[in-house]
């Protein structure tokens, strides 16, 4: 019996073969070839989750497509019509909104990894800068999405965010006019926001995926040391310090992948709102053109930069730091002037100087929640915006007059 | 070391972002409604008092009888009977008696449907709202509410309660006097007790109401955890197996 389905199975992989002869090559290229170095640690899960959550974000995106409304007269009550109605919508639904905040979760720390451990140094600047336009379409993909349950905070979100592009001289109201294909916005933004949603940007953003992994294994990942395990080769060409990406780390991930989902579920069954932070409670009223609510604030992810926004006096000014503070990033790879990747044998100055980007984001991200009332709050917002900017516009100094360690020949330590 | 510091630091911003959710949430700082929706008798006894006092003006229009009935645990029978308005069939969404045109002549502004007003305002805050109404012969209705001032709607459930008169503290020059505290001027049927269970029964009903699915959620999310924490135990395991020639 067995060998009669080895047999088959064998013939199939044949049949496949001779049809698609590139296609084991491109399997061990990507997977049980991709030598990937031994010494990974947690912060290398997040990775992966990314590609989880892009799945998990997918499919239940493709099933609440099937109940939802894209339009300003039912679009709210369809949504409500999921929560109660629709066999295990609320399932659905809350997967889907939980799994957005999750996934800026996932590819914040994935993107700090990066500055941690120099991964955007030569010759991973592609892989970097692919990243970055990853992030930047997902900014645009959750904003839409957010807008599409068309609550209070959908309307009025759209509508701060939308009327940032005001502050452009010249062209500024026209083009928000043609953003919002109305004065306000309305069923024809709504429409449009669902068709960016559901259609163009995921299409997007799964290229922009792929290009990233493929630029990834052309020059191979980066690992904590810091070490090119390139350099060191055994007689069959296979790095010293490399292992099969399958089955060592299609493994591990999948412990990694269980134990984020258990954290996932945790959110998802027992407090989907998160206190109000991943589902805002304003979102529970329907769209009122006519109502204002008492604090419009975009969701925690956008906060940090929302922050900076209201700091600034100026809205032109507030707009052009805002961008500017996303912007910078793709520059990383080439304001860093160190010869040494990993913060493990770099100085403390690069040490103090990540741990002060990672204050300022998160306390940007805490003022940028809150009411903005507070004129102390705006004087420290300003600080942490000036340092955020500091971080990067000095790095090109920091990063050359700090000190650094040898960098070891092989990895040190792995699990 | 430096690893260890490093992995800690991240660690600190993640949970710093989560210390942040709760101080967002508790903004408004009212004595808790200590609601629990899975307390299927306080859901039964809200839905009771809002069938009787509220329905007249305030729909529940994302919420089916029928869900209702097989939630609470009830029969066709008796949700006609007891939480119903005339001509509703079991598989209607919960409609208020007033005409719509008449709402917004008498009141200024037609009453909110409710549905999901547990999850837009929070329970401690209807809560609060219910207990918070005191006679304002200045107001249209006669009654403001110290917790939402200047509302529209008279204390429907005054007869419970009794009626409260507001004292106000010494008005500062230029400002509006504040209302100090509320005092009990009439007693209602209930004591202080029964009505601080009446108003948090209501309170139970429209969170029920808010969420219909909480009650599956919770139950159904013990056997997922339990399931994944197990699911990833094995994992761990697996990974262990497979990294033994890791060396």
């Amino acid at each position: 019996m067995a060998n009669v389905i080895a047999r088959a199975v064998a013939g199939v992989q044949d049949w496949v073969n001779y049809r698609a002869p590139g296609m084991m090559p491109a399997y061990r290229k990507h997977l049980s070839e991709y030598w990937a170095p031994k010494n990974f640690n947690l912060w290398y899960y997040f990775g992966s989750l990314a590609l989880l959550v892009l799945v998990n974000q997918i499919v239940t995106g493709i099933f609440l497509t099937m109940q939802f409304k894209p339009s300003a007269a039912e679009a709210f009550a369809s949504v409500e019509y999921i929560m109660r109605d629709v066999e295990w919508g609320w399932l659905v639904r809350y997967m889907h909104s939980t799994g957005a905040s999750l996934f800026f979760i996932v590819v914040y720390l994935h993107m700090f990894r990066g500055l941690m451990y120099g991964s955007y140094q030569k010759p991973r600047e592609l892989v970097w800068l692919l990243g970055m336009l990853i992030y930047l379409v997902l900014m645009a993909e959750a904003f839409m999405g957010y807008v599409l349950p068309w609550g209070q905070m959908s309307f009025w979100g759209a509508k701060v965010i939308i009327s940032l592009f005001g502050a452009i001289p010249v062209v500024g109201d026209t083009l928000v006019e043609w953003i919002m294909g109305d004065y306000l916005p309305s069923d024809a933004t709504l429409n449009r926001f669902f068709a960016l949603h559901v259609v163009a940007l995921p299409l997007v953003l799964l290229l922009l995926v792929v290009l990233h992994l493929f630029a990834l294994h052309e020059v191979g990942s980066n690992n904590p040391d810091g070490v090119e395990i390139k350099k060191n080769k055994d007689a069959s060409g296979k790095p010293l310090d490399g292992i099969a990406f399958h089955p060592y780390y299609t493994v591990k991930d999948l412990f990694g992948a269980s134990f984020f989902m258990l954290i996932a579920a945790f959110i998802i069954f027992f407090e989907p709102t998160v206190g109000g932070l991943f589902l805002e409670p304003d979102n529970f009223l329907p769209a009122d053109r006519l109502v204002t609510p008492a604090h419009i604030k975009p969701v925690w992810y956008y906060t940090p930069y929302y922050a900076m926004l209201r700091v600034v006096p100026s809205k032109l000014g507030g707009v052009c730091v805002m961008f500017g503070a996303i912007a910078l990033l793709f520059f990383v790879p080439w304001l860093d002037k160190s010869k040494v990747k990993s913060v493990r044998y770099r100085g403390w100055l690069t040490k103090i100087m990540l741990a002060l980007l990672a204050v300022c984001f998160v306390w940007l991200g805490k003022i940028g929640a809150g009411p903005g009332t507070d004129p102390v709050e705006t004087q420290i917002g300003r600080v942490l915006t000036f340092l955020y900017f500091a971080f990067f516009i000095t790095m090109p100094v920091w990063s050359k007059l700090d000190k650094t360690k040898p960098v070891p020949e092989r990895v040190t330590m792995h699990d | 070391m430096t690893k260890l510091n490093l992995t800690k630091l991240g660690l600190a911003a993640v949970l710093a972002l989560g210390a942040a959710a709760p101080a967002l949430a508790n903004e408004g700082g009212m004595p808790p409604a200590n609601t629990k929706v899975g307390n299927i008798p306080a859901v039964q006894r809200g839905a009771r008092l809002y069938f009787n006092y509220c329905i007249g003006c305030h729909s529940l229009k994302y919420m089916m009888y029928s869900r209702m009935a097989d939630d609470l645990g009830l029969s066709e029978d008796q949700v006609r009977a007891n939480l119903s308005v005339p001509g509703a069939k079991i598989g209607d969404y919960v409609r208020s008696t007033m005409p719509a045109e008449g709402a917004q002549a008498w009141f200024g502004k037609a009453p909110p449907d409710l549905s999901l007003e547990a999850r837009a305002k929070g329970p401690d805050w209807i809560y609060n709202y219910l207990k918070s109404f005191y006679i304002d012969p200045a107001r249209p209705v006669g009654w403001n509410n110290t917790v939402f001032p200047g509302a529209s709607m008279p204390n429907v459930l005054w007869e419970l309660q009794g009626v409260q008169h507001a004292e106000f503290a010494a008005a500062k020059p230029g400002e509006d006097a504040r209302v100090e505290k509320l005092v009990l001027a009439q007693p209602g049927r209930q004591s202080a007790q029964e009505f601080d269970e009446t108003a948090r029964d209501i309170t139970t009903f429209l969170q029920y109401v808010g969420e219909p699915a909480a009650l599956q959620r919770e139950k159904l999310g013990v056997w997922v955890v339990l399931y994944l924490a197990f699911f990833t135990l094995i994992a761990y395991a697996l990974k262990k197996e497979f990294w033994k020639d890791v060396h």
